[in-house]
């Protein structure tokens, strides 16, 4: 038996639909802090939206609901605030998003809607989060420049740095690698390393290679079911459920 | 006989020309007749002295400031109301029946003729408030008659801000109204500048709505208060052209001009903003 | 602190989007509370089809129809002249003229609308009544047909922007389909993109008559302004709006002449209210 670290997010019987379409079928996981969780599975088959029940984020869309719960630390995340919940657990997108700002108030965005007015402070959290996000050396020159000009593997960087100056508990991570270069791939698979010392991670990808590579546990999902969910090793190795297998092995995707 | 399908093509295409120009020659004959006959009377004292000699001679500082002081308090009352209005249509309202009531009212208040808004203005503001004929007044109204431009134009600026900005913010843990404040609006503000700008030169030009709200046939002095009443110019262009006989053609054409082109350069300003900013727009 | 600024902001903002109910309501609201009152004294009937306005004789006679008629026959004449081309010009720009020439023929008519109707008021007098008075040997060439010659060039703008959107939005594969059967781009435009357009081409035609019938002040300073029933569009007329913006001047408050006034406004505004229903159902027909 593998020791376990703390749970950090426990999710009980999460079903949910978007208009009449089932989208998620009767979830049962438990997320543990400080490791990375890699989730795989073919195009449609609730890995994102699963991953945005995290933190509340698919209520934005209109039709959505959800029965079942999600506990956060505890707590039934209903019950915790929805900017709090989301405070505490940031989003890294598939696709690199900057904001229409500098690269530097790209950084300090997240902290300075949440209250942080000093000037001094908030340059010490964006240089702290961009070397996090392995940037700094690469920006620290042109941090007033337009987050635009930035290549796109800097970019999505640069979004990691922008969701770790909110100095999160977990990181959702989107498909974060699913618009780049193999080179700027292994620079964020990196970070991604460094960065589960101190947080925990969810992984939603649709390479299985990387889910093997930086994954301590992996879930298998299919058509809205979870079908597996183990330890990273033994999913790739010996996979109980033949599906899994399948999927891992390149049958289908 | 045969038709060729290729002439009638010639003489259709002819005759779509010709209409096109029957459109836009007048309007550049007008902006050239204006200037030519309008540009003689133009000199400082035209436009900072008052009017003299029952009008038939001065200048027409009062109706230059009074249209100012119109336009100026129609966009204080506007400008807020209209976008936040527009921040409702964008960023919070569903597609329901009330929206799609907002929507038609939006489009009525746009259609209603200038001259309703007089009426309306004279019943609600000087009769029924008691603010008489005044600044206020007109303001007032002419505020009520922009609303729809600033709002449609806002509307559309903050639609036009991609929805994974906002997705972004959100997921940082920002709410709705710190997103709204600091994604949505800094990024509308070019389309709401435009839109009121629009919204300015239209309510410079507009001479139904203020006829019984406040415009003073002659009144050679400045106001004191937003209760006095001001002359302004389209109602003076009007006045000196149909009430007030033996009026120097050089004079009307003049205020003609000076009314022309205070409205024809708030649009073009409208113009250069929007191109400007299209081209600097990020994404 | 932040919580109670916010929702306080969110019900402001609620509010302001009510805004625009709130004030088409109050505009009906106040022009029936002061227009109602006429019809103590006349009845409705009489008031619409009443063949004198004479708001100031003793007893006031106010019957309105030779200003409906008046409003109507220059209505009737702008739409003629200015349906056919501005739709040609709408055509020509969506299709026809070069990228170059397409931005500098709209910027035209975006000058064209930008002019105060004051200003046309005024060049219409001093170059088009003339001419009208002139070619037909009038004794006056403040006519109708003045009226709606300047009407018909004031609609312009809103016709042509509103057809060329309509125009616009119709997929490139219609006509593209239709030039694959060998038709020439003509046929294409007048078999395939006008019929396929019709809605919107249709709720810019009621655009236009809108802003025809609700302007006031070019149709007050060239139309002559006499209350009489026209019989052609060779003599002088009055319009609803012309009548409101001339004499509510002179209308004292709470008279039968001031509430007759407002009455006209009831009508117009009946009428701008059916008009912008009906293009707005045109133009999200399809959507």
């Amino acid at each position: 038996m593998v020791k376990n670290n703390p749970i950090k997010f426990s999710i009980k019987n999460l079903n949910a639909w978007f208009g009449s379409l089932h989208v998620l079928k009767a979830i049962n996981l438990e997320i543990y802090a400080n490791e990375i969780l890699s989730i795989i599975g073919p195009a449609n088959s609730g890995k994102s939206t699963f991953l945005r029940t995290l933190n509340r984020l698919n209520e934005l869309y209109p039709g959505f609901k959800m029965t079942g719960s999600v506990f956060y630390g505890g707590e039934d995340i209903q019950k915790i605030e929805a900017e709090v919940l989301r405070k505490r657990v940031g989003t890294v997108f598939a696709l690199p998003l900057p904001l229409p700002l500098s690269i530097a108030d790209n950084v300090a965005y997240g902290a300075k809607i949440h209250g942080i007015k000093d000037k001094k402070k908030l340059e010490e959290i964006t240089e702290e989060s961009l070397k996090k996000a392995f940037l700094w050396e690469e920006v620290k020159d042109r941090l007033n420049e337009s987050a635009f000009k930035l290549s796109g593997g800097q970019q999505q960087r640069l979004c990691i740095a922008r969701t770790l100056a909110v100095k999160p508990e977990v990181i959702l991570f989107d498909e974060p690698c699913s618009g780049l270069d193999p080179i700027s791939t292994a620079k964020v698979e990196e970070t991604m390393f460094v960065l589960k010392r101190e947080y925990t991670i969810v992984l939603v990808t649709n390479n299985v290679k990387q889910a093997a590579r930086v994954g301590d546990k992996t879930a298998f999902f299919l058509s809205g079911e979870l079908i597996e969910f183990d330890i990273t090793e033994k999913i790739f190795t010996a996979p109980s459920d033949q599906r899994t297998d399948g999927y891992i092995r390149g049958e289908f995707g | 006989m045969t038709r060729n399908p290729y002439r009638t093509e010639k003489i259709a295409f002819f005759f779509l020309f010709l209409a096109t120009l029957l459109i836009v020659v007048p309007v550049g004959l007008i902006v050239v007749i204006i200037i030519q006959k309008g540009l003689p009377a133009i000199n400082w004292q035209f436009i900072s002295d008052m009017p003299r000699n029952g009008m038939r001679s001065g200048g027409i500082f009062p109706a230059i400031a009074g249209t100012v002081y119109l336009v100026l308090g129609a966009v204080i009352f506007a400008l807020p109301i209209g976008v936040l209005a527009a921040i409702y249509l964008s960023e919070y309202a569903r597609e329901n029946l009330l929206t799609r009531i907002i929507k038609l009212a939006i489009v009525n208040l746009a259609g209603v003729p200038s001259v309703v808004y007089g009426l309306f203005g004279l019943a609600l503001f000087v009769v029924f408030f008691k603010f008489g004929a005044s600044i206020l007044s007109g303001s007032l109204t002419l505020g009520i008659m922009i609303l729809p431009i600033i709002i449609t134009a806002s509307r559309e600026a903050m639609e036009s801000v991609p929805q994974t900005f906002r997705e972004v913010s959100l997921s940082l843990g920002a709410s709705k109204w710190q997103t709204i404040r600091h994604i949505v609006l800094p990024n509308a503000i070019p389309g709401i500048i435009t839109g009121t700008i629009l919204g300015i030169g239209r309510a410079a030009g507009e001479t139904a709505p203020i006829l019984f709200t406040v415009a003073a046939f002659y009144l050679p002095r400045l106001p004191k208060s937003i209760f006095d009443q001001v002359m302004a110019l389209p109602y003076h262009l009007y006045v000196i052209s149909t009430q007030v006989p033996n009026v120097e053609e050089k004079i009307r054409y003049g205020t003609a001009l000076v009314l022309l082109a205070m409205v024809l350069i708030t649009n073009l300003a409208a113009i250069v903003i929007r191109y400007k900013f299209r081209k600097k727009k990020k994404w | 602190m932040r919580k109670f600024k916010e929702f306080f902001l969110e019900k402001l903002i609620f509010i302001c989007g009510l805004a625009s109910i709130l004030f088409v309501l109050l505009i009906f609201f106040f022009l029936l509370k002061e227009g109602l009152s006429v019809f103590k004294t006349v009845s409705p009937l009489k008031f619409i089809m009443g063949r004198n306005w004479y708001p100031i004789s003793e007893p006031p006679q106010l019957g309105i129809f030779p200003l409906i008629l008046g409003s109507f026959i220059v209505t009737i004449g702008a739409v003629v002249i200015s349906v056919p081309v501005g739709v040609a010009c709408a055509v020509y720009i969506a299709e026809i003229a070069p990228p170059k020439i397409k931005e500098i023929l709209k910027a035209g008519i975006e000058l064209l609308a930008a002019i105060p109707s004051v200003v046309l008021g005024f060049i219409g007098m001093v170059t088009l009544v003339p001419w009208v008075k002139h070619i037909f040997g009038l004794p006056t060439g403040l006519t109708a047909l003045s009226g709606s010659i300047m009407l018909a060039f004031m609609a312009m703008p809103t016709i042509v922007s509103i057809a060329e959107d309509a125009l616009y939005a119709i997929p490139k594969s219609y006509k593209e389909g239709a030039l694959a059967l060998g038709a020439t781009h003509w046929q294409s435009i007048w078999r395939v993109l006008l019929p396929a357009a019709s809605s919107g081409i249709l709720a810019a035609v009621m655009l236009g008559i809108g802003r025809v019938i609700g302007e006031t002040m070019a149709v007050m300073m060239i139309t002559g302004n006499a209350a009489v029933i026209p019989h052609t569009l060779l003599v002088p007329v009055r319009t609803l709006t012309a009548t409101i913006a001339a004499e509510m001047g002179e209308a004292v408050v709470g008279s039968q002449h001031y509430f007759a006034l407002f009455a006209i406004g009831i009508v117009l505004f009946a009428i701008s209210f059916a008009i912008n229903v009906t293009a707005d159902l045109f133009l999200h027909k399809d959507k």
